[in-house]
């Protein structure tokens, strides 16, 4: 079980948190005309990496925050987590 | 009372206090602090259960954790039963009652056995290589047979009776193992200010400074370990706990240790678990676990009376029993001296047989100067005796150790092996750590750490005490110095102990010449050296790959005396180093745990939460039968004598479209959406337009995925300008709380909208049929519910005899309906006056049974359509997908896919007899006669016995849809063997055009 600092509340057990994926993936904006392969990437396609990856988690049994985890994947090491407007 | 290999004084054991236990029918005696195992072995039984494969009679290898052999079935004074227990770790307690396994019909004549004669058949790989064929006959004859023969023990059939808790706890320094290294270092690091636990998976605490000859400053080494136990006691800071095995290393420092709290208590209380789960989630672990011997290997080296010299001597020192009279010292080390001067100062007169050619060490002098008999060079080639040892066959070693020079035949009744010790790296390496050989002990040790862990004393391959107790001490003090920033310094004791010289690597001894004897690698797993051998030759390389192809290791003890001798073993036959051979993983749990423990608490209605609303108690005193829905208990239906669910379903619902009926909607998910962009946000999250609903009007709306499938439905309702209320399904609830503030927070945090669940806040009567009208009149009297004031989709606020309510003007069931929302803590206020009044217009209460009932027939949808296949075309709920504006997942509406008219849509099913219910489930095809697989059109997604028309009618998702009506049809359900003919009608069987819910 992963321990993980929530921006907002400090470092909590994972079973604390739901994890939301890939961090760096950006929802183009509403009306915008788009390609069928851009929204196909957004939609379904997603990067698996094996090793440093920001993701996002929520933290459901707590504050209830998304926030951005910057994650190992094999080693489970976190870097660092911020908010969604932090770098 | 007769305890023949019980020593007079020697032992940690009460000699007060007799306990009579029962081990395979025979009653026996010993003394409380015995172990099931040192209790046999002082009765003079060693004989404890046949071996997996070969059902070869099998004794006691070691004293712990580590016993390969003695695992029993115990059956204690509940009637309750456990099987794989290791008689070294049960605790003798008053009428324990326990019996060998894996044999049949006793544990001296065993059936099994023959397996032994014909032992040339079961070579590694026999059953992959002999069951393969025919494929048939796997399944009908092989492995039954095999499944029998190969029992461990027998599964308990009744519930666990007991109960089981967890923990959770924090702290800065857990030290797993209480030897002198683990002692050393809570004593440091707690001195410093640290927050320590110090956990012992044994009774009592000291690990090997219980049956070492050492003195540390001036006491002997076990009373140092009593009074420093003593003061770690004292200490605020400092959890001290002993039955306690930390068996798994997780992720970030997250440790899990099994506690016993139970078994070893005569009259345990009613209320004390069993055992007791740690997590334990700690800023630093040090790895204080000890190390364990090996045995050396030769012919028939697996008959009882034949264990490590630890072992016999812990078995002296800690319990005074003598593991036999006539011993044998087999060892390529020192360490076995300190068992043979053991049973010399007991008055026995043991044979040392050291496969070195000479040692100098002070223990070895100390041997010759108690005139203990030892032959240098010397092996023991092979062992006799059916169910005891009895004699062996020694011999002095040639030069190259390759034959004998001569052999001869010595009685004894015991032979106490020691092949050097190995390391517990289980902790370290489950944490991560790559363990690195270390030629000078032929073993592996922990290298790098990964995480926060520090491993000390002879787990580390340090097997002086001298070394331990500094390691301990200095490394206490570092790393709590690091964690409370406090700069109390200790310093370790002198000590005292006896020197020891290097090992030989030699510890597999060859056959006698001609001979092709069984010499046992792996003990729990029945693996020979020729096992190995041959999974070489056939051109296993992998260790991992000879592990799984011979069983090395795999068993319940993972290997704990194997896995080095097989290592070994693999590296001398491919002529590699063993760093090159490499190890297999260790994972958690060190020890096997039971499955009670890991569950804790959570059974039976623990599972998982009961969620119940306000008014539980009253649906229960009017005879409700529940249904869960998700964690929510809900009325399926409200029984009324010898009524069947499908009578009170149809009297519910048919009260309903008569009369009027009240249901329990709190568990419906309810969102408060409040800032000034919150229509804005609706607009963007349903399909439909939401910028322009009225203050005080409500709409339904349908929400989708950003993959176009439809995510779930519900009505919301605008309170004021910037303030919401929105329901969801009971089922969605949860994650639409998160899809909406992941939208919020994530995409689009311009937006000022804050979203709050409560659910929990109101609870919610839904009233509905003709009557409720009437019955809205009589609850709010000073409120104008006219069709005009109050129409299809309104909302008023108003109070309920002096409680604040809110009024929605919905219908789910689409009757003329009304739901009215209270605070939780007047639910079931509101609710007794719904009845109360509601009297005098026959009002019944309906469960989800009815509901559902309702809906069908009305063709509304629910979890059974909307099931993550569907887009809003395929339920005819295309018209509220808006084409001026954007919104979640419209973009994905123009795959190909999801364009295609002949997609599978929603339609209206009945039977053509008009009787036969339909299965949910079944599949609709053409021709019920078609060879199989038949092509399916679609299927039953909901079925109901239709109140309105009085007979069977279902919701189904069929291809082509409503093009279809009219169609006849099968619909097959092989599950309940039924082909039932059918004809497609519209979705919306009863009151089309919705003129009711309007009325
Ligand atoms: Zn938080």
């Amino acid at each position: 079980m992963l321990e993980i600092k929530c921006p907002y509340c400090g470092k909590r057990s994972q079973n604390e948190f739901s994890y939301g994926g890939d961090a760096s993936v950006k929802r183009p904006a509403l009306e915008k005309e788009i390609s069928d392969k851009e929204w196909d990437d957004f939609v379904y396609f997603r990067k698996n990496p094996r090793g440093k990856h920001l993701e996002l988690w929520h933290h459901v049994s707590g504050c209830r925050q998304w926030f951005k985890v910057s994650r190992d994947t094999t080693t489970h090491e976190i870097y660092k987590t911020s908010k969604i407007n932090e770098e | 009372m007769m305890q023949k290999y019980r020593l007079d004084k020697k032992g940690y054991i009460n000699r007060k206090k007799i306990i009579s236990f029962k081990f395979n029918g025979k009653k026996y005696f010993g003394y409380e602090g015995d172990t099931l195992a040192s209790a046999l072995l002082a009765n003079g039984i060693h004989l404890v259960g046949r071996s997996f494969k070969y059902h070869r009679p099998r004794g006691f290898i070691g004293a712990g954790v580590d016993e390969p052999n003695a695992k029993v079935q115990l059956y204690n004074k509940e009637a309750k039963n456990e099987p794989n227990v290791l008689a070294t770790e049960v605790e003798l307690v008053e009428g324990l009652t326990a019996k060998s396994q894996n044999c049949w019909p006793s544990v001296s004549f065993d059936f099994g056995a023959i397996n032994n004669l014909f032992s040339k058949f079961f070579p590694a790989g026999f059953y992959y290589k002999t069951f393969m064929w025919p494929k048939n006959f796997w399944y009908r004859i092989y492995e039954p047979i095999i499944r029998k023969a190969a029992g461990l023990g027998v599964a308990p059939l009744k519930p666990d009776p007991d109960r089981y808790e967890h923990k959770f706890e924090y702290c800065d320094v857990l030290v797993a193992g209480s030897g002198p290294a683990g002692i050393s270092t809570a004593l440091a690091a707690a001195k410093n200010g640290a927050k320590v636990i110090l956990a012992e998976e044994k009774p009592r605490f000291g690990g090997s400074l219980l049956s070492d000859e050492v003195t540390i400053g001036n006491k002997n080494g076990k009373d140092w370990a009593d009074e420093s136990i003593s003061q770690l006691k004292s200490m605020p800071n400092v959890i001290v706990k002993n039955r306690s095995q930390v068996f798994g290393y997780y992720d970030h420092n997250m440790m899990v240790m099994i506690e016993k709290t139970k078994d070893h208590l005569e009259n345990p209380t009613k209320f004390i678990p069993r055992q007791r789960l740690w997590y334990i989630r700690a800023k630093e672990v040090v790895i204080s676990t000890g190390s364990i011997e090996r045995p050396l290997v030769f012919a028939n080296n697996d008959r009882p009376g034949i264990m490590l010299a630890s072992a016999a001597k812990e078995y002296m020192k800690v319990y005074g029993v003598l593991v036999g009279k006539k011993p044998i010292i087999f060892t390529n080390n020192d360490s076995a001296y300190d068992c043979a001067i053991e049973f010399k100062k007991n008055g026995i007169d043991p044979l040392v047989l050291d496969i070195r050619k000479n040692s100098d060490s002070s223990i070895v002098k100390e041997a010759k100067n108690l005139n203990i008999k030892i032959k240098f060079s010397h092996g023991v080639a092979n062992s006799k005796g059916h169910l005891r040892v009895n004699l062996a066959t020694i011999g002095k070693l040639n030069n190259s150790k390759s034959s004998y020079e001569n052999l001869e035949n010595v009685s004894c009744d015991c032979i106490c092996v020691s092949g050097n010790w190995t390391p517990t790296v289980h902790l370290s390496s489950q944490s991560g750590n790559k363990l690195k050989f270390n030629d000078k002990i032929d073993a592996f040790i922990p290298n790098q750490s990964r995480q926060n862990e520090t491993t000390i004393g002879s787990a580390s391959g340090a097997f002086t005490l001298k070394k331990s107790l500094e390691d301990g001490f200095s490394k206490g003090y570092e790393i709590s110095k690091k964690i409370t920033g406090k700069d109390t310094k200790s310093s370790p004791p002198t000590s005292n102990e006896r020197s020891s010289e290097e090992h030989d690597k030699f510890w597999c001894m060859p056959l006698p010449k001609g001979k092709h004897y069984k010499r046992f690698v792996d003990f729990q797993n029945d693996v020979a050296v020729s096992d190995i051998e041959l999974a070489v030759r056939e051109g296993f390389r992998s260790i991992e790959h000879v592990k799984r192809y011979t069983t090395l290791g795999m068993a319940t003890d993972q290997g704990k005396t194997s896995n080095l001798n097989g290592l070994q073993l693999v590296s001398n036959v491919e002529k590699k180093i063993v760093p090159e051979v490499g190890h297999t993983t260790f994972r958690p749990p060190y020890n096997p745990v039971t499955i009670g423990a890991i569950v804790g608490r959570e059974v039976g209605k623990n599972y998982r939460p009961t969620r119940k609303s306000p008014m539980h108690s009253w649906h229960e005193k009017n005879n409700a039968v529940f249904v869960d829905a998700g964690l929510w208990l809900r009325p399926r239906y409200y029984k009324q004598s010898n009524e069947t669910l499908s009578d009170a379903a149809i009297r519910e619902a048919t009260n309903v479209r008569n009369n009027v009926g009240v249901c329990d909607v709190t568990s419906l998910g309810k969102i408060d959406i409040k800032g000034a962009d919150s229509a804005e946000f609706l607009n963007r999250v349903y399909t439909n337009a939401w910028m322009k609903l009225p203050v005080g009007k409500s709409r339904y709306g349908v929400m989708l995925r950003e993959d176009g499938i439809v995510f779930d439905d519900g009505t919301t309702t605008r309170i004021s300008e910037n303030h919401f209320h929105m329901t969801t399904t009971t089922a969605q609830a949860v994650n639409i709380l998160a899809h909406l503030e992941y939208y919020l927070q994530v995409v689009w945090p311009e937006l000022d909208v804050n979203v709050l669940s409560t659910t929990e806040q109101w609870a919610g009567a839904a009233i509905a049929g003709p009557n409720s009208r009437d019955l809205m009149g009589k609850l709010f009297p000073s409120l104008d519910v006219s069709n005009e004031a109050l129409p299809f989709m309104g909302f008023k606020e108003e109070d309920l005899f002096g409680v604040p309510a809110r009024i929605f003007r919905i219908s789910f069931s689409g009757e003329l309906a009304y739901e009215i929302n209270v605070e939780s803590g007047y639910g079931i206020f509101m609710w007794e006056k719904i009845m109360e009044l509601g009297k005098e217009m026959n009002i019944e209460p309906y469960g989800t049974e009815a509901l559902s009932t309702l809906r069908i027939e009305m063709g509304h949808v629910a979890g059974s359509e909307i099931d993550g296949r569907v887009i809003s075309s395929d339920l005819s709920l295309e018209g509220m997908l808006s084409k001026k504006k954007d919104f979640i997942g419209k973009r994905s509406l123009n795959r190909e896919a999801f364009l295609d008219p002949d997609r599978e849509k929603i339609v209206g099913v009945i039977p053509l007899d008009r009787k036969t219910m339909i299965p949910e489930g079944s599949h609709l095809v053409k021709d019920n006669k078609s060879s199989l697989p038949n092509p399916k059109l679609g299927h039953i997604s909901a079925s109901c016995w239709s109140v309105e028309y009085n007979n069977p009618f279902s919701l189904a998702i069929l291809k082509e849809g409503k093009k279809r009506i009219g169609e006849k049809l099968y619909a097959l359900s092989p599950l309940k063997n039924k082909s039932i003919p059918v004809e497609i009608v519209s979705s919306h069987y009863v009151d089309p055009k919705g003129e009711r819910v309007r009325s």
